[in-house]
């Protein structure tokens, strides 16, 4: 059986005002939440990887406050079997690299023969716990995959560089992000949105995963926010309508800005 | 002083402008030690140099090119271990190319580091610890941070700052690199180079002409293409181009494609959602031309023309070229 375990975040809309708390950190509160779009693509190749293979389970796993489970039950709505909900006081303001180790705390707990991430999250958008939880799991990482394939225990991946396009392969089990060319995802069907109230959703704390409260969130991050300042919004400058000149018009705006 | 490692990003062995900015941000808390993934040639060498490089280590090991990011890591730890052991490192400065932020992540992990990710500069604290700057939130915030744990790993975007020359004679130091099986475990099988354009790099560019939905094909973006290369830029696109197939996704500007910060961003027939305005809002000057006097991308224009395209790039070219003949 092909175990994969994908992971989903609950961010705030980014349409949103988002901003910060008094603590720097992320202020979730004034901004609706949602399935991070990004990791929309991670689950769709998990349910393709799913399909393929036959006989498969996906297990989504996410970390946040209460209503993060928000994120488990749109990604179940699409398929999928089961959920996770790592929630506890003590990860508030936790760094990626806390973060990255209690994740990997959840993974070693679950059986997993693929890891799925989506390229980088809605909000914060580091993009680099995929490469973390490789690095801490001692898997391969195969990152920002545009296409994926599995063939008997080996994944394959196509990527797009600065300067080219590559082939990466390894053996399983790995951890591979995807990016939004992945493929579209699915919309949840009424059936799927019916179905995933009833799967199983397990909550867990760090005392489940015998990680120590003290050594992640806000005190224990490897850095620390000395500011957080709102910049003030650009202020639009003359507009005109074109009226057979507009390309004059702007020709003399970048001559005025010494760009021709 | 101690050394801040300076990883450089030069698939091609070229160096890049953003190496330089690097170097010059280095010399803000620290002495700046390159470190170079191929075989390192005089030029290297002493341009490294001549922006302040005091050394250059040098990892010529084909796994680096052979496998994906894992290698980089190894050497980078093992040098800095070497530096960490008689208390000569001050920070680690990488690019903030997707491969570069790994490698800075996963080596911060394994020296027991905080790490910073997508910074805009590198400020020095009063105490001469870095501070990393940030623009988040589609660049609606800029939040400063400093560091409480380990030696700080900064993954800097480019032109964070103008590179200043400061010149040295390096050191050249070959590093032998044993590597973990780990570090082998995922092989590029497989690359294809992208063909040059003759244009400059997005990210690194000072001007970058754009193109989306507006311009209805992809013959189109022979106009872009054209303003692109009288006013010496760089050409991007927005997804919604990409998505059509006009022009190729290594040219998408925005939250999942490259960010950009050019003296001139010239916007033509991009509505300008979110995911759009997250990669270019930095940029110092913003002109726009669009049909649709209500697209959310006239709010940060500093001059914009409501019109069609069509008519309003080739006028704009004719106009240059009259103006340089």
């Amino acid at each position: 059986m092909l175990r994969v375990v994908t992971l989903v975040k609950y961010t705030p809309d980014p349409t949103g005002d988002v901003g910060f708390a008094d603590d720097g950190t992320v202020d979730r509160g004034a901004v609706d939440g949602q399935l991070s779009e990004l990791d929309e693509y991670a689950a769709e190749q998990a349910l393709r990887l799913a399909e393929a293979a036959g006989d498969a389970e996906i297990t989504y796993l996410t970390m946040g406050p209460a209503d993060a489970v928000g994120a488990l039950r749109k990604a179940l709505a699409m398929g999928g079997d089961r959920g996770v909900h790592i929630l506890d006081d003590a990860l508030h303001g936790s760094d990626v690299i806390a973060t990255s180790r209690v994740l990997a705390a959840a993974l070693s707990r679950l059986d997993y023969d693929i890891v799925l991430c989506g390229m980088a999250s809605t909000d914060a958008g580091t993009g680099v716990t995929p490469a973390l939880l490789a690095e801490r799991l001692g898997v391969p990482q195969l990152t920002y995959a545009q296409r994926l394939t599995l063939k008997d225990r080996t994944v394959q991946i196509e990527r797009e560089t600065d300067v080219a396009v590559e082939t990466v392969e390894a053996a399983l089990p790995a951890v591979v992000s995807v990016t939004d060319r992945s493929g579209e995802a699915r919309y949840p069907s009424f059936k799927g949105i019916m179905a995933a109230k009833k799967k199983p959703v397990e909550t867990w704390s760090l005392a489940d995963l015998k990680v120590p409260g003290d050594e992640v969130g806000l005190a224990a991050a490897g850095s620390a926010t000395v500011s957080a300042t709102k910049r003030p919004p650009r202020v639009a400058g003359p507009k005109i309508v074109d009226e057979g000149e507009g390309g004059v018009a702007l020709a003399d705006f970048l001559a005025a800005q010494k760009f021709i | 002083m101690s050394h801040v490692l300076v990883l450089v990003d030069a698939p091609e062995g070229e160096l890049r402008k953003s190496t330089l900015e690097l170097l010059t941000l280095a010399r803000r808390f620290g002495r700046p030690a390159a470190v170079v993934f191929h075989e390192a040639k005089t030029a290297t060498v002493e341009q490294l140099g001549r922006f302040g490089a005091e050394t250059v280590y040098v990892v010529d090991d084909p796994a680096v090119r052979d496998f994906l990011v894992a290698p980089k890591v190894d050497a980078l730890a093992q040098i800095a271990g070497g530096l960490l052991e008689s208390g000569d490192l001050a920070g680690v400065l990488t690019g903030s190319s997707p491969d570069a932020k790994d490698v800075a992540a996963r080596l911060a992990l394994r020296l027991g580091s905080g790490v910073v990710t997508d910074a805009v500069d590198v400020e020095a604290g009063d105490d001469g610890q870095p501070v990393a700057v940030q623009s988040v939130f589609a660049a609606s915030y800029v939040v400063r941070s400093r560091f409480t744990t380990g030696v700080p790993v900064i993954a800097v975007k480019p032109n964070a700052v103008t590179p200043e020359e400061a010149p040295v004679q390096p050191a050249v130091e070959q590093v032998q690199v044993s590597l973990t099986d780990l570090a082998k475990s995922a092989r590029i099988t497989s690359r294809t180079p992208r063909e040059a354009s003759g244009r400059p790099e997005l990210t690194d560019a000072s001007v970058v002409v754009s193109g989306g939905r507006g311009l209805g094909g992809a013959e189109a973006f022979a106009l872009i293409e054209r303003v692109a290369d009288q006013l010496g830029g760089a050409v991007g696109a927005s997804r919604a181009a990409v998505d059509a197939g006009w022009y190729p996704h290594s040219h998408q500007i925005g939250q999942t494609g490259k960010t950009v910060s050019p003296q001139l961003y010239l916007a033509a027939g991009i509505s300008g959602a979110i995911q759009h305005r997250a990669g270019m809002q930095t940029s110092k000057t913003v002109v726009v031309v669009n049909k649709d006097p209500d697209a959310p991308i006239l709010e940060l224009a500093d001059f914009s023309v409501v019109g069609d395209l069509h008519e309003v790039l080739p006028q704009l070219s004719q106009e240059i070229d009259r103006r340089r003949s």
